[in-house]
């Protein structure tokens, strides 16, 4: 089998002996089949078996030994070796999941990822006798309804490399709304509307997610999160949750703006989503945009699209406010 | 060479907060003889906001604007990556399912149009890469941007969800972009290599988590800082707002003092390319500092 030599580096840090963390080299003859694991395991065996990460099933399972390679972050047990050095070349840096949450080499604590995700109920909250004449059913098509949320293994993947949470410590994370989609949509939960005000709160909820898509990157079981957040979105608007904000407001905007302009009238949106007050932060930053040329005034608007008249048409005909299974 | 023509779908910003993405697209477009023909019928694309409140009304008005794209006989192009996001999502999913496609233009004929899925949709960038190429590119430059060092921020939309804009993007990894660096060296410039290349600089938050944005915001103008960047070039308009009309609160938020000139990356092809400076819109850009003594 085809072999190379790929020069490993790896973060090596032990609040027992080390006061900064620092990185070791390691040089191995590698098979093409080979995956990070292997890799992980044979640091421990061939060079130091102090070196310590966390692995448990090797089946892409148990969802415990995720770690960074060249700052992808990867499930070990699921990714080939040379298909990253495709990407990365022969030099390959490893470090934990998230460096700022390191307790030893590999390992990291992830207590905050737990709690948020224990904050949106992950359990089946429901009134039924505890022995029911008749089984709570669910149709194949209202199981279809969670998509793939229930096979996410909690490996934390997408929460290390979310944004919102890297400067939000509040911000619950794409993976717990995937658990929350998953039972909003269950038919034979009792909490609904409960688990949809969670998930609705500012800072913590899904108004503060960036749409920066990495959820939907990073994913090794092809979750992708970002697509239930909307569909968390849709939620909201549906079951009449959505409270009057600037993030709704924002939302709600577009579509006022559109109906009246065909095109999106910044200052518009600003002025509705903000309100007077909030708008007035803005003053600052306006004027120096006015200065240089970057605000349209009534007179100098950019002009309507042509066919006003579709537009409003198609506006009147395919406005929904629905929460639909897939896009 | 074919003389290169695209439909323009131009987008609500460069028509107002960026007017210097728009001079510079088209002052470009002239100088390298591709005709970009403005689509007038078309809607704001709605972002992601309106795919939160009303998805289906999103998907209905996007795949309107490609119809107008598709009557033209003409491949379509964007020049901010939102816009880019949204649309090419559109067609992707109405390209894949049938069933969708089948409802969407049973809502379209109520207005006599049928979307048919025969123009594609890319960004400006990735459109001068296909088909005009860097080498023809490269032929352009009559002002190198030797010496250079020009951080390139790619902007999230254009790059990721990998699934749908690989289709339109050449296949760009979005863990380690090239096109962007790529485009530098064919201007001459030196791409600086940083962590924040492909992260998000918030803007989809501005408003109502604008802490959030001033951070990300921050956080990569300050890496771009510290890996020596003169200056920061990205394809999205809304990337630049915020790295330039929102660089003080910015580096604020980081407790920094960053100042680091955000061009366009039409602005800066069409410095390379010999266009003189006003009409590259560039008296629109905040942030001047240094600016005048990288380009003299
Ligand atoms: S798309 Fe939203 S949830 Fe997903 S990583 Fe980005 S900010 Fe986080
Ligand atoms: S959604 Fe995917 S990446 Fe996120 S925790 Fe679940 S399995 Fe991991
Ligand atoms: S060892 Fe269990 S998921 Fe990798």
């Amino acid at each position: 089998m085809e072999k190379k030599r790929i020069t490993f580096k790896v973060f090596r840090f032990n609040p027992a002996v080390d006061d900064l963390p620092h990185y070791e080299s390691y040089v191995m003859e590698v098979k093409k089949d080979a995956l990070v694991l292997d890799i992980l395991n044979r640091i421990k065996w061939e060079f130091d078996g102090s070196f310590t990460y966390r692995r448990s099933c090797r089946h892409g399972i148990c969802g415990s030994c995720s770690i960074r390679v060249n700052g992808k972050v990867v499930l070990s047990c699921k990714e080939n070796v040379f298909e990253l050095t495709d990407i990365f070349g022969d030099l390959l840096v490893l470090e934990p999941q998230n460096k700022q949450k390191v307790i030893k080499d590999m390992v990291i604590d992830r207590v905050d990822f737990w709690n948020k995700y224990t904050e949106v109920k992950p359990f089946l909250v429901a009134k039924y006798d505890e022995h029911p004449e008749v089984e709570a059913r669910v149709s194949p098509d209202e199981a279809s309804l969670m998509l793939d949320s229930d096979i996410c293994i909690q490996c934390a993947n997408c929460y290390s490399v979310c944004p919102s949470v890297r400067v939000n410590e509040k911000y619950y994370g794409p993976a717990a709304f995937v658990k929350a989609y998953r039972f909003i949509v269950d038919t034979r939960d009792h909490n609904k509307k409960e688990r949809i005000d969670i998930i609705n709160e500012p800072e913590k909820g899904v108004w503060d997610c960036v749409k920066c898509y990495k959820c939907a990157e990073v994913c090794p079981k092809g979750v992708n999160p970002i697509e239930k957040i909307t569909l968390l979105h849709n939620q909201v608007f549906k079951e009449g949750r959505a409270k009057n904000n600037v993030a709704t407001r924002h939302a709600i905007g577009f579509k006022k703006s559109i109906q009246k302009n065909g095109f999106l009238d910044e200052g518009f949106l600003v002025r509705y989503s903000e309100g007077i007050f909030g708008t007035m932060k803005h003053l600052r930053e306006a004027f120096d945009m006015f200065r240089r040329g970057k605000i349209k005034m009534p007179w100098n608007m950019p002009s309507k699209p042509k066919k006003m008249n579709e537009i409003k048409q198609l506006i009147k005909v395919a406005s929904k406010i629905e929460c639909r299974r897939k896009w | 060479m074919k003389r290169l023509r695209y439909a323009l779908y131009a987008g609500c910003t460069a028509k107002q907060s960026t007017p210097e993405l728009w001079k510079s697209t088209m002052a470009v477009a002239d100088k390298l003889g591709i005709e970009l023909v403005d689509l007038k019928e078309a809607t704001c694309c709605g972002a992601s906001h309106l795919r939160d409140f009303d998805a289906f009304l999103s998907m209905v008005l996007n795949a309107r604007n490609i119809c107008y794209a598709e009557m033209k006989n003409l491949d379509m192009v964007t020049i901010c990556n939102t816009c880019q996001n949204n649309i090419a999502f559109v067609k992707a999913k109405l390209d894949e399912d049938a069933q969708l496609r089948l409802e969407v233009n049973e809502h379209l004929a109520e207005i006599g149009l049928k979307y048919r899925g025969t123009s594609s949709v890319r960004h400006f960038m990735y459109a001068l890469i296909e088909d005009y190429g860097l080498d023809n590119l490269a032929k352009k430059v009559v002002k190198p941007l030797k010496n250079i060092n020009i951080a390139p921020f790619y902007g999230c939309h254009n790059i990721r969800p990998f699934h749908i804009q690989s289709g339109f993007n050449m296949g760009e990894n979005s863990f380690h972009p090239t096109g962007l660096d790529n485009l530098i060296l064919a201007l001459q410039g030196k791409p600086v290599e940083y962590a924040y290349k492909n992260r998000c600089c918030g803007f989809h938050v501005d408003l109502q988590a604008p802490k959030t944005a001033d951070k990300l915001t921050g956080l990569a103008l300050a890496d771009a800082t510290d890996n020596g960047a003169d200056m920061v070039v990205t394809p999205c308009p809304l990337c630049q707002l915020n790295m330039d009309v929102k660089q003080k609160s910015a580096s604020k938020a980081v407790a920094r003092e960053i100042k680091l000139p955000v061009l366009h990356l039409t602005q800066l092809i069409g410095l390379a390319i010999g266009i003189n400076p006003k009409d590259l819109g560039l008296e629109h850009n905040l942030v001047q500092y240094g600016l005048k003594e990288i380009i003299s």
